[in-house]
């Protein structure tokens, strides 16, 4: 069931600085075009993309920190319209969002208690100290942060890394959300506890029944963690499937390029790094296929007009003139 | 170190108007037959020309001057953090309209409105002199605090409290507040510096009440007094030393808080460079 949906998502950003241009007005950071995502219950997508493609602002628009320049949210199959009032305060408490940086996203001044204990009361989950005390242990159980009483009244100064990145996980299924966006929740974790956050967040999907987005820029952990992966670039999305398919046989040739850049040890032969250049600026990105002039297989009508869907069946679907060409896409 | 002897300094003058009093029990604006005398073993600090004793004055003096410090700069900071962080908070309308509020009252010249606000006061008690002095003092503090909340409401913890459904003023008030502390707590000691010489400036002038002894009552009389052409140095001094004193006093703690907050403005202890053995 699809729970969360966003149709054509377009986000504009104007730069506070910068240089001006025609008419004084300062150009627009389009960083998010015509974006389009469903997350289902109980399941796990992966958004992957390198840094700077958008994937934040996505997530950012998922759960509605700031509005979209166009395009709709259903949730439910529902439109979301409310921005403000207790609508909006219902959708909150629908999406959560958890973020990147463990160590900013928890105000210092708080006790682990105060974190959870909050969103539990604003939202009526909880009456008395009593029933209180029960549900912030629970949640704290629940993400493996035990003995629960010794982290209760722990400052966040007092954590790691990655018992903080717990807490902040607690204190979004405090809200008791049905999908959880989760904003490159591990990059910041040293590599030892990377995994240990990633599984714990694919029990409570599974458990739950939550509607889990992955946003990463590690492809190699998607396909592991994900049954879905979506591929972002500079904005816009370029391809979509399962995430054995994608990974196995990517149509799109930056997908290729994100795939043959995740380290692998088992390859011997030194990657191809003669066409690899930079992602290009969302100022003023390239016309057509924003990919093209990194592409390695460009045609003429990849730097005109914009490359339409292409459905490949089982799911699968991507952004690219030459999607009918698979030999030449698998390079 | 600084914060120490700053400390130090605040101490001695809060036990002074605190205990003082109590101490010595004598009634400051009391007059008696030795007018204009020097420091001598009865009269420590010597005495006014009606014969008032100048150590009890002082005394006395402290729990005015600095009462009227802190009170208003109690009610500048109240008027700044509410100021500052709604505005910085919300922007948009409201941060317009607080903003130029503050602009209005940063360019006001604060020592002339102070005068024509106690010149119209209907009784000049301790309360409205610190109220007046307050409404012409919070805008810096309100300017700074804006300035601050308006980088950390874009702070990763802050936009979770909202999205874990949090209302605005308990945004402010419980996330945003408590990191500004350390900035709230510098300003509310600039302000108590601050207050503290307006008052004096007021009551040499002789607008503040001056049936209440305060350190800058005492300065005024000094002056009507013409102590300075009498060459009665223990008469206008120690009054004057106290108030620089008590600026000092909060100048370092606030520079050592500064220090503690800040680490990049500490000063690092160098050894010096052992000689190069070759």
């Amino acid at each position: 069931m699809i729970v969360l949906e966003g149709r054509n998502l377009t986000k504009h950003f104007t730069s506070a600085r910068g240089p001006r241009g025609r008419l004084g007005k300062r150009p627009p950071v389009r960083a998010v075009e015509d974006v389009s995502i469903a997350l289902r219950a109980g399941s796990v997508s992966a958004l992957v993309g390198e840094s700077g493609c958008g994937k934040s602002t996505v997530a950012r628009l998922l759960a509605q920190v700031y509005p979209a320049t166009s395009g709709e949210l259903l949730l439910r199959g529902e439109p979301v319209r409310a921005h403000r009032g207790a609508a909006f305060r219902d959708y909150r408490r629908q999406v959560q969002l958890i973020f990147q940086d463990p160590f900013s996203s928890l105000n210092p001044f708080h006790r682990v208690r105060y974190h959870l204990a909050r969103p539990l009361r604003i939202h009526g989950h909880v009456r008395s100290d009593e029933e209180e005390h029960r549900r912030v242990a629970e949640l704290l159980e629940r993400v493996s942060l035990t003995p629960v009483e010794q982290f209760m009244d722990k400052l966040p100064h007092e954590l790691s890394g990655g018992q903080r990145q717990r807490v902040a996980i607690a204190r979004a299924l405090a809200v008791e959300p049905v999908a959880l966006i989760a904003d490159e929740p591990v990059s910041m974790l040293d590599v030892s506890i990377r995994l240990g956050v990633l599984r714990l967040l694919e029990d409570l999907a599974k458990e739950s029944g939550l509607a889990l987005l992955y946003i990463t820029h590690d492809i190699a952990s998607a396909r592991y963690f994900a049954e879905d992966i979506t591929v972002m670039y500079a904005g816009r999305l370029i391809e979509s499937g399962p995430s054995e398919a994608v990974t196995q046989s990517p149509r799109h040739p930056y997908t290729r390029l994100l795939l043959e850049s995740a380290p692998d040890p088992d390859r011997v032969t030194p990657r191809d790094t003669a066409r690899h250049g930079e992602p290009p600026s969302l100022i003023d990105p390239p016309g057509g296929c924003r990919f093209h002039p990194r592409c390695p297989v460009a045609l003429p009508v990849c730097s005109t007009e914009v490359p339409g869907r292409t459905e490949l069946g089982e799911g699968r679907w991507t952004h690219c003139w030459q999607a009918e060409t698979p030999e030449l896409t698998r390079g | 170190m600084k914060i120490k002897i700053g400390f130090g300094i605040l101490v001695f003058f809060a036990l002074m108007a605190l205990a003082g009093p109590l101490l010595i029990g004598a009634d400051p604006a009391a007059t008696s037959d030795d007018g204009l005398q020097g420091p001598s073993a009865e009269h420590w600090l010597g005495t006014t020309q009606t014969g008032q004793d100048i150590l009890t004055q002082i005394v006395y003096g402290a729990r005015i001057s600095m009462g009227i410090g802190v009170l208003s700069a109690v009610i500048a900071n109240l008027l700044a953090i509410l100021v500052g962080l709604v505005g910085g908070y919300f922007g948009g309308a409201v941060d317009e309209v607080l903003s130029v509020l503050t602009n209005i009252f940063l360019v006001l010249p604060a020592l002339p409105l102070i005068i024509v606000l106690a010149g119209y006061l209907p009784q000049r008690g301790v309360g409205s002199v610190a109220v007046v002095i307050a409404v012409t003092g919070w805008a810096w503090g309100a300017r700074v605090l804006r300035a601050q909340t308006l980088s950390i409401r874009r702070r990763d913890f802050v936009q979770a409290a909202r999205a874990s459904g949090e209302g605005p003023l308990r945004i402010i008030f419980f996330e945003i507040m408590p990191v500004l502390l350390p900035v709230i707590a510098t300003s509310f000691l600039a302000t108590v510096v601050a207050a503290i010489l307006a008052e004096a400036g007021l009551s040499f002038l002789g607008l503040a009440d001056l049936s209440t002894v305060s350190w800058g009552s005492m300065l005024y009389f000094a002056q009507n007094g013409q102590a300075l052409l009498i060459g009665a140095w223990w008469w206008f001094i120690p009054p004057g030393l106290c108030i620089a004193l008590i600026g000092t006093g909060l100048a370092l703690v606030n520079f050592g808080i500064d220090e503690i907050a800040n680490p990049r403005l500490r000063t690092i202890k160098v050894k010096a460079p052992r000689k190069a053995r070759t």
